[in-house]
C-alpha cells in the first residue's frame, strides 16, 4: 500500500465556456500535483484568491467534477482512471466535505437531523436508524452537540456556528480518512471562527482524519495547518511546510499575498499603486504572474517557470530562486549542492505556452 | 459634521420588531476616517442607513436624534435633521455601498451612469466639459479612463468597486459613508481599494466611515473604531489605543481570537451566541458571553463612558466601585 493517504497527479480541469464553435476554453486547473501523507494526519491549506482554482481543485477532489487529465489517487488507489479501483460508496467513505454556506447546505424544509440519518445510511455505516443513531450521537458530542439538541429541528433554528459542527458531525461520521473544507469559516463570525478552527485541529488527533483546508485566508491557514499550498490561476506556486511558506515567503506571489493581509499588526505604508491587477494579456506570458511581479525579467514571458524544489520545506514555480536561468533547475540550498547533478532535476511537466484564458477587459 | 443623540432605529414588522440600532450616540467628526466594526446582525448597517437618511419601511427611527451640519455654498453652517440630509445626497454626504455588481445598472455604460448620478447635482450642464471633468478625475484616482466607455459586467471585481469610490466622491462631499467597501474581494485587491479610500480622504479632508466585519481592515486604515455589539456601541476611541489597551471584555475577546502568520499562539472563540435583537436582555448584552459577569451587568446596560482621553466604554468594570475587581488581560 502506498505511503500516501491523497495524491494529486498532474491534475488539469479544462471548462469549455460558450458554444462548441464559439466558445472558449478556461483552464481552472493547470497541471496540479499534490499529496498528503498517511501515516501521520495533517491539514493542508490551498490559498488563493477568487478564480485561483482552489474549489474547482477541491471539486475533483471530492469527485465532483472529473478532471480533463491526471488522476487522484487514495491509498495508492486510483479514482478517475480508465478503471478506476475505487467505487463511489468507498470513496466517500474515507473522503468527505464540509461546505462554505452552513446556511446553503441544509434544506430549511428539511430536519437538520435528517441529512445525518442519510450519511449513515447510505453509506451503508449503521444497517438502521437505531444503529445510526448511536453513531450519530458519537459524532455529534465530537464536535460538542447533543443530539437532543439537534433533533427534530430545521436549520433556521440555530446559529452558523452551530450549522457549521452539524455539518462537520455528519462528515464525521462514516469515519473518513480526509475531510476536505472549502472555505469552512468564512461565513461565520469572528468572535466564532476560532471555535471551529481549533475543533478541526482537535479532531485531527483524536479521529485521526486529514483535512484539506480551502481558504483565501492565510492567518487563518497559518494557525491550522501543516503543510500549504498557494494557488495563482491554476497554477500551485508555492507548496511545503506552512510554517516555512508563510514566514519566509519565496514566490513574490506568496509575498504579494501576505502583505496585503489586514493584520493587527505592522500599517500598511500608504503607497497607492495603480491597480494592477486589471492588466489584461497576462495570458501571452509563460508566468502567469509575469505582468504583475515586481522581479520579473525578459525570461519569465518567455518560458514556463520551472518548479524548483527545496527539500525538506516546499517547491516553487519560479525562476527567481534559480537566478533566471533556463534549463534543469538544481536543488537550491547550500553550494556544495549545486556541484554536480546529484540534486534531483525536476521540471514543470508542462512548457507549452500558457493560453486560452479568458478574462475579461479589465 | 454628524451627530447621533440616542438613536433607536427599528424594524417594524407586523410579527416582531427588531430593534437593530438600539439607543446609540455617535459623532463624525471632520476631517477623519471613522470604522465601524461588529459581526453580523449587530446592526451596523442599519446605523450606516440612519447615518445616510436613507429610511424606508420597515425601517424607522423610533427614538433620539440625528443631525448634519453642513457648510452651504456661504460657507455657513447649516443644520439638517432627517428628511433633509438626503435632498444633499452625493454633494454633502455620499453611500458606497457592498455589491457594485447589484448597485451598477448591468445594461448601462458607466459613463452615462456618472451622468446619471451627477447631471442633477451638478451645476456644469456642459456635457463635454463634465466629460472632461470626469476623465481628469478618474486620472487623479489611477484609474484607466477606458472604463468609462464599459459596462459592468466587462470590469472585475475590484475595479468596479473603485469605480463606484470614484462615483461617490467626485462631487466631493463631506461626508463618505461606505458600507462593507471591500467584502467579497480578495485580499490583494482589498488593499488597493483601502488604501485608495484612505488617500481621497487624505485629499478631500473630509469624513469617511466605514463600516466592516474585518477589524483588521479597521486597525489598517481608521483613525477612531466604534465597536457595535447587538445594536449598541460598546467601545469607542482613537484605533491605536483601542487595539492596544481595548477596554470592553468583547472588543479584547474579539481582538485575542485572531490569529496572525507568524504566531502560532492558541486562539479562542467567544463562546455562546448574541442575544437576539427581538427581545433583547435588560442589562448588558454581552453578559452571558463575558468572563467578568457580575450580577449589575444583568440588570442595567451601562452607558459609554470616558475612561481615558476620547476613549469610551459601555461596561461596568471600567467604573466605581468595581473598577479594583477588573482583572481583565
Amino acid at each position: 500500500m502506498s505511503d500516501l493517504l491523497l495524491e494529486i497527479k498532474d491534475v488539469t480541469k479544462v471548462f469549455r465556456i460558450g458554444g462548441v464553435l464559439l466558445g472558449t476554453e478556461f483552464l481552472a486547473v493547470d497541471h496540479v500535483s499534490l499529496s498528503l501523507d498517511r501515516q501521520k494526519p495533517s491539514i493542508l491549506s490551498i490559498v488563493g484568491e477568487s478564480g485561483s482554482g482552489k474549489t474547482t481543485l477541491a471539486r475533483i477532489i471530492l469527485k465532483l467534477h472529473e478532471p480533463t487529465s491526471g488522476d487522484v489517487l487514495l491509498e495508492g488507489k486510483s479514482v478517475f482512471g480508465s478503471h478506476p479501483d475505487l467505487d463511489t460508496l468507498a470513496y466517500y467513505r474515507a473522503v468527505q466535505p464540509i461546505f462554505q454556506n452552513p446556511f446553503e447546505t441544509f434544506s430549511m424544509r428539511k430536519h437538520v437531523d435528517s441529512y445525518l440519518y442519510d450519511t449513515a445510511l447510505n453509506l451503508k455505516i449503521a444497517r438502521d436508524r437505531k444503529e445510526a443513531r448511536d453513531i450519530i450521537a458519537e459524532a455529534l458530542s465530537s464536535v460538542g452537540l447533543d443530539i437532543n439538541g439537534v433533533a427534530g429541528k430545521y436549520p433556521n433554528q440555530f446559529s452558523g456556528g452551530e450549522l457549521q459542527r452539524i455539518s462537520v458531525a455528519r462528515g464525521l461520521i462514516p469515519r473518513p480518512k480526509l475531510i476536505v473544507a472549502d472555505e469552512p469559516v468564512s461565513m461565520i463570525d469572528a468572535s466564532l471562527r476560532m471555535n471551529i478552527i481549533n475543533m478541526f485541529l482537535s479532531l485531527k488527533d483524536e479521529y485521526n482524519v486529514s483535512f484539506i483546508y480551502i481558504t483565501h485566508d492565510l492567518s487563518t491557514a497559518y494557525y491550522v495547518s501543516d503543510y500549504v499550498a498557494i494557488m495563482y490561476r491554476g497554477n500551485v506556486v508555492e507548496y511545503g511546510s506552512s510554517d516555512r511558506i508563510l514566514t519566509n515567503p519565496i514566490h513574490p506571489y506568496t509575498e504579494l499575498l501576505l502583505n496585503s493581509v489586514p493584520t493587527g499588526g505592522k500599517k500598511w505604508a500608504r503607497d497607492l499603486k495603480p491597480p494592477d491587477i486589471e492588466l489584461k494579456g497576462y495570458q501571452n506570458t509563460a508566468c502567469k504572474f509575469a505582468n504583475r511581479c515586481p522581479f520579473v525579467q525578459p525570461v519569465c514571458r518567455l518560458n514556463k517557470p520551472p518548479l524548483v524544489q527545496i527539500p525538506g520545506e516546499r517547491e516553487v514555480l519560479c525562476f527567481k530562486p534559480v537566478d533566471y536561468e533556463l534549463g534543469p533547475t538544481t536543488l537550491r540550498q547550500d553550494p556544495e549542492a549545486e556541484t554536480g547533478s546529484a540534486g534531483e532535476v525536476k521540471l514543470c511537466a508542462n512548457n507549452r505556452p500558457a493560453g486560452g484564458e479568458d478574462e475579461s477587459l479589465f | 459634521m454628524l451627530k447621533l443623540r440616542d438613536v433607536k432605529a427599528y424594524y417594524e414588522t407586523p410579527r416582531a420588531v427588531v430593534k437593530a440600532v438600539d439607543g446609540v450616540t455617535l459623532d463624525v467628526r471632520e476631517n477623519e476616517i471613522l470604522g465601524i466594526a461588529g459581526e453580523s446582525g449587530c446592526g451596523k448597517s442599519t446605523l450606516l442607513r440612519a447615518l445616510y437618511d436613507s429610511l424606508e419601511p420597515p425601517l424607522k427611527i423610533v427614538g433620539g436624534k440625528v443631525e448634519a451640519e453642513m457648510k452651504d455654498d456661504n460657507g455657513q453652517t447649516v443644520t439638517l435633521g432627517p428628511g433633509e440630509i438626503r435632498k444633499h445626497w452625493w454633494t454633502f454626504i455620499s453611500y458606497i455601498p457592498q455589491g457594485s455588481m447589484s448597485v451598477l445598472n448591468p445594461v448601462v455604460r458607466i459613463e452615462k451612469q456618472f451622468f446619471d448620478a451627477i447631471s442633477r447635482k451638478h451645476r456644469l450642464t456642459n456635457k463635454r466639459e463634465i466629460r472632461e471633468r470626469i476623465g481628469s478625475y478618474l486620472k487623479e484616482l489611477q484609474l484607466p479612463v477606458e472604463v468609462l466607455n464599459s459596462y459592468p459586467h466587462q470590469l472585475s471585481g475590484g475595479m468596479r468597486q473603485r469605480v463606484l469610490v470614484a462615483l461617490g466622491t467626485f462631487l466631493h462631499p463631506q461626508i463618505v459613508l461606505a458600507d462593507e467597501p471591500t467584502t467579497a474581494l480578495d485580499v490583494v485587491i482589498q488593499k488597493g481599494i483601502l488604501l485608495m479610500l484612505a488617500q481621497v480622504q487624505e485629499r478631500m479632508k473630509n469624513s469617511l466611515v466605514i463600516v466592516s466585519h474585518d477589524i483588521g481592515v479597521h486597525y489598517q486604515i481608521t483613525h477612531r473604531i466604534a465597536i457595535m455589539y447587538n445594536g449598541k456601541i460598546v467601545e469607542i476611541g482613537p484605533t491605536e489605543p483601542v487595539f492596544a489597551k481595548p477596554l470592553h471584555p468583547y472588543t479584547e475577546m474579539l481582538i485575542q481570537s485572531l490569529p496572525h502568520v507568524g504566531d502560532h499562539k492558541h486562539r479562542e472563540g467567544i463562546v455562546g451566541r448574541p442575544p437576539s435583537l427581538i427581545d433583547p436582555p435588560p442589562g448588558c448584552r454581552f453578559a452571558a458571553r463575558c468572563p467578568f459577569v457580575m450580577d449589575i451587568c444583568r440588570e442595567e446596560m451601562p452607558s459609554l463612558l470616558e475612561v481615558e482621553a476620547d476613549h469610551f466604554v459601555a461596561c461596568y468594570l471600567h467604573r466605581e466601585p468595581f473598577r479594583a475587581r477588573k482583572g481583565v488581560g
